[in-house]
């Protein structure tokens, strides 16, 4: 925790209600998100009990396995689930394959992209780990299961694979979107129930946030956002639904059976419903907040990549493998860092609250342009160039020595140069910065490509710039360091087998 | 152990690795503990195989210890012709820039014909992709220096040029992290997030393993202490005795400030533990950072001498360090040292000469003193970061002569409060030492040398 986030919640705590802590959205929201409820059966590694989904407000879908110890039913379950996820992924390919069957290679990815909402971090591990057991099943022979079972396994897993990434907003947990924009009273444990967070971020009318708050802890007014559910529901509601629908099935008692089993939607309903309402409630919220300039760039790449997972699906690609090579492995985390240090530039450079927590550290500074040289000529090279003087005077600590170079986040083509630090007294600094590029070609800078006298500008360390991806040996060329080349990877049944299942 | 016996123990295990070298079918990996002399061994090294006629690269992980090597290496072997490939916008360091037997250059093709060519890490990992070499280019030989520090992705981007390798580091420094979630590959073996040596001791078992037996930099005072908090199973020894080293101050105090009084606990035993008031603290508590410049400052006052098995010093700016966990620390620690000169213009320039860092960036260095601002000061808790065995490791041996912890009051107890909770994941070899073990252990021992702050 930072010290900015920390102040926050010291003063979200007296205040008795949530501060923002980003002035704009920094994740993408789709126009029709598919939300996701989970439920669990408690002690199972991923039993699943029941999802309510879909990505119209007034009329989720509730799908519910009646024995989730039943494996043929838990993969009668995911082909239901299948029936409603695949074709909400389809829409955004066939809305612009135009007749072709779209194996030609796309230049220009596809207009859209599908979102999925779920409520908190475990339900998205629910989903990676349900993509799991989905994705390697065989659609003939022994077990087999309906076509959808497995392409549904490769796409839960293209989208926890993507959540990972941290730019993506193709998985977003709403907890952790929702503590991110805004930072309540409560303990990091209690941000992750959904409930609470809500209450604290915009409490029902008459409540304040504390007492919200303490409805939000009761599993009965406020049941889990799953995929666990609350123990003495499980005692005291499902376990004899469970136990009744057993003993039907039997006895044959068909009756009885179909009783059991319209006591469990509806118990189960209850359960979700709750938590569906309050997704759509943090989604109203997210969307009254302005995006952020870069949340558009970033969306381009969650496109690009559903582009390209879609086509690799359809060309009947293996799934994803049960683990990474050593090479596969060095790449991902490559990747990993790459774009979240990109992140984290973007944030900074849209935000001036996240820029904030880099000037307590003096990794940046926000002041007044106090002196501007804007037609300064350097004339010590071979020819003359352009190369204007600014000084900043700032409250703020600078560590910057000179000779170091920085990016103001207005003007993110210009380099700034640090050329002195001068302590005026009275807590003043002021930076005296050289600045070149991002001002034409000419030795007259366009208006506005220099700061002037009073304008109120920040330079940072942080820098947007280029990073070229390491390379790394192809998976044949893996050295002895790393075990040598492994053998070509084919999925085979031993992948669809877990320790748990 | 008197210092002709430790140089002659120290002998027989260099010996012992450069006999394995000759023979070895894939490489050698050789543990050092804090300054056993793996400078030394790689500079042996190299200069051993290099006279075989092999042609030898090493590789650094940082620019800062490339150069520190090169000073080395060129020194000793005054006929050997070092090549030093480098990015194109590196300039070369004054203890590079002056040896003539030493090439800078940032292309491959200009040192081809040289038999010991030096880089970091990254820099050839970018040789092999941007053309500048045949891709076919081998060497017989690769020497990795501070191999622990190395994350095994790194060398999987530099594996495929050399045949055979040296591995040499410090098991006990930090390991190496990343700031994204790096579980999915846990219990893997060739997990990017493991050190270079794991992954290649995991994935070829019949590699040899030496360690160095003894350790010049540490004092008599220090080696027990760290040896057994850090390196509980392999362990070493001091090189040099209790009357080897001593350091004495040139000046006396009026009266007796508790840093004075820190100061000299520290001169007389080793150890000193400055110890601030109990209080949940920012982590860049001003009281504990003040403190840290003032001791320092206060040291360069009194004037420093050491006497040791090279002779008398004087303890110049150069040779103090303040060691502390965070970035954001280092920076507060810098300005506090900046007050300092101010406030005695005199000791200006030796102040600016005092080394403030992060335990990551203070790694492979030595000082006469070290001032270490401890890791769990202030803290309401102890999380897995703050509680690892590495970074305390590289804070307490860094030290030739004497080691400041500057701690606020109620570490053991916290300690207590936190007992080390990390979980335990199939196939991953469990970490030793155990940080918190460590801790306790450090502040037992530290626990002698207290003096509180007011």
């Amino acid at each position: 925790m930072t010290v900015l986030t920390a102040l926050a919640r010291a003063a979200a705590a007296t205040g008795g209600r949530a501060l923002p802590t980003k002035t704009v959205r920094h994740v993408h929201l789709a126009a029709r998100p598919l939300v996701l409820v989970a439920a669990q059966l408690a002690g199972e590694a991923c039993a699943p009990l029941a999802v309510l989904v879909g990505d119209d407000r007034d009329k989720p879908r509730l799908l519910v396995v009646y024995e989730p110890r039943d494996r043929t039913q838990r993969f009668e379950f995911a082909a239901d689930l299948a029936a409603i996820v695949l074709p909400a992924i389809e829409s955004h390919i066939s809305a612009c394959d135009h007749g072709d069957d779209g194996s030609v290679e796309r230049s220009e990815p596809y207009p859209d992209a599908p979102q999925l909402l779920v409520p908190n971090q475990p339900t998205a591990s629910f989903l990676r780990l349900l993509g799991r057991s989905t994705r390697f099943r065989r659609t003939e022979g022994e077990h087999a299961v309906h076509p959808s079972v497995p392409v549904l396994g490769r796409w839960l897993t293209y989208f926890a694979e993507r959540a990972e990434v941290s730019p993506s907003s193709q998985l977003l947990p709403m907890t952790a979107v929702l503590a991110d924009h805004w930072a309540t009273g409560q303990s990091a444990a209690e941000d992750a129930n959904l409930a609470a967070l809500l209450a604290w971020i915009s409490p029902p009318d008459g409540m304040t946030a504390r007492e919200a708050s303490r409805v939000a802890e009761d599993p009965v007014r406020c049941p889990p956002a799953g995929p666990v559910t609350d123990p003495t529901f499980d005692n005291e509601v499902l376990e004899p639904i469970l136990r009744a629908a057993h003993e039907a099935g039997l006895t044959g008692d068909a009756a009885r059976l179909s009783r059991a089993r319209a006591d469990m939607e509806r118990a189960l309903r209850g359960q979700l419903e709750p938590t569906w309402a309050l997704m759509w409630r943090a989604i109203d919220l997210l969307d009254d907040l302005s995006p952020a300039a870069h949340v558009e760039p970033r969306w381009l790449s969650d496109r690009w990549s559903f582009t390209n997972q879609a086509a690799w699906v359809r060309d009947g690609g293996a799934p994803q493998a049960r683990r990474d090579s050593a090479v596969a492995a060095a790449r991902r985390l490559a990747r990993l860092e790459r774009e979240q240090q990109r992140l984290a530039v973007e944030r900074a450079y849209d935000d001036p609250l996240v820029m904030a927590e880099y000037r307590m550290t003096g990794e940046a500074f926000a002041g007044d342009v106090v002196d501007a040289e804007p037609a300064r000529i350097d004339t010590a090279g071979k020819r003359p160039v352009l190369r204007p003087w600014i000084t900043v005077a700032t409250t703020d600590e600078v560590l910057f020595e000179p000779g170091a170079v920085l990016k103001s986040p207005l003007r993110p083509a210009q380099q700034a140069t640090v050329k002195d630090v001068v302590l005026t007294g009275r807590g003043i600094t002021q930076v005296v910065l050289e600045l070149k590029g991002g001002m034409g070609r000419s030795l007259t800078p366009p208006p506005g490509s220099v700061p002037t006298a009073g304008d109120n500008v920040t330079y940072t360390s942080l820098k947007d710039d280029f990073q070229p991806a390491l390379k790394f040996p192809e998976i044949q060329d893996t050295p002895w360091t790393h075990g040598g080349p492994p053998p070509e990877y084919v999925p085979t049944a031993e992948d669809a087998r877990e320790d748990w299942s | 152990m008197s210092i002709a016996d430790a140089a002659a123990s120290a002998r027989a295990v260099t010996e012992a690795i450069l006999g394995d070298l000759a023979k070895a079918e894939r490489g050698v990996v050789v543990d050092s503990p804090p300054g056993a002399g793996k400078s030394t061994l790689v500079v042996a090294a190299a200069a051993s195989l290099a006279e075989r006629g092999e042609r030898v690269i090493v590789v650094g992980q940082t620019n800062e210890q490339v150069d520190d090597l090169i000073d080395r290496l060129a020194s000793e072997h005054g006929v050997l012709r070092i090549g030093r490939l480098s990015a194109q916008d590196y300039i070369p360091a004054d203890r590079v820039y002056k040896h003539q037997n030493v090439t800078v250059s940032s292309s491959i093709a200009d040192l081809s014909e040289y038999p010991l060519v030096i880089a970091t890490a990254a820099k050839w990992a970018m040789l092999s992709n941007t053309g500048l070499a045949d891709p076919g280019t081998r060497w017989p030989w690769a020497i990795v220096d501070e191999a622990y520090q190395m994350r095994s992705d790194a060398l999987l981007r530099i594996a495929h040029l050399f045949d055979k390798a040296l591995f040499v580091g410090d098991p006990g420094q930090l390991d190496p992290f990343s700031t994204v979630e790096t579980e999915r590959w846990l219990g893997l073996n060739w997990d990017p997030m493991s050190s270079a040596v794991a992954v290649l001791l995991v994935n070829n078992p019949g590699i040899p393993v030496h360690t160095l037996p003894v350790s010049w930099r540490l004092p008599a005072t220090a080696a027990p202490v760290v040896s057994s908090a850090f390196y509980p199973f392999s362990g070493f020894t001091a090189a040099t005795e209790l009357k080897d080293r001593g350091m004495t101050w040139n000046t006396r105090p009026f009266g007796m400030t508790s840093i004075d009084l820190a100061l000299q606990t520290a001169a007389d035993s080793g150890w000193a533990l400055y110890e601030l008031p109990h209080r949940h603290a920012l982590r860049t508590d001003g009281e504990a950072v003040d403190a840290c410049a003032a001791l320092a400052a206060r040291a360069l006052l009194r004037g420093g001498v050491t006497t040791s098995e090279r002779g008398q010093h004087g303890v110049t700016g150069e040779r103090i360090a303040i060691g502390v966990a965070h970035r954001d620390q280092a920076a507060a620690v810098r300005r506090a040292l900046r007050a300092q000169a101010l406030a005695y213009p005199v000791l200006a320039s030796a102040l600016g000469g005092v080394v403030a860092d992060t335990a990551n960036r203070l790694q492979g260095r030595e000082f006469d003193l070290t001032i270490m601002l401890h890791p769990l000061s202030g803290r309401r808790d102890a999380t897995a970061f703050h509680l690892e065995a590495g970074r305390l490791c590289v804070l307490a041996s860094r030290h030739r002569h004497a080691c400041v912890v500057v701690a606020r009051a109620g570490i053991p107890e916290l300690l207590d409060a936190h007992p080390s909770a990390e979980p335990v994941h199939l196939g991953v070899p469990v970490k030793f030492p155990d940080g918190w073990e460590a801790h306790h252990s450090l502040m037992a021992h530290l626990s002698q040398f207290r003096v509180p702050s007011e």
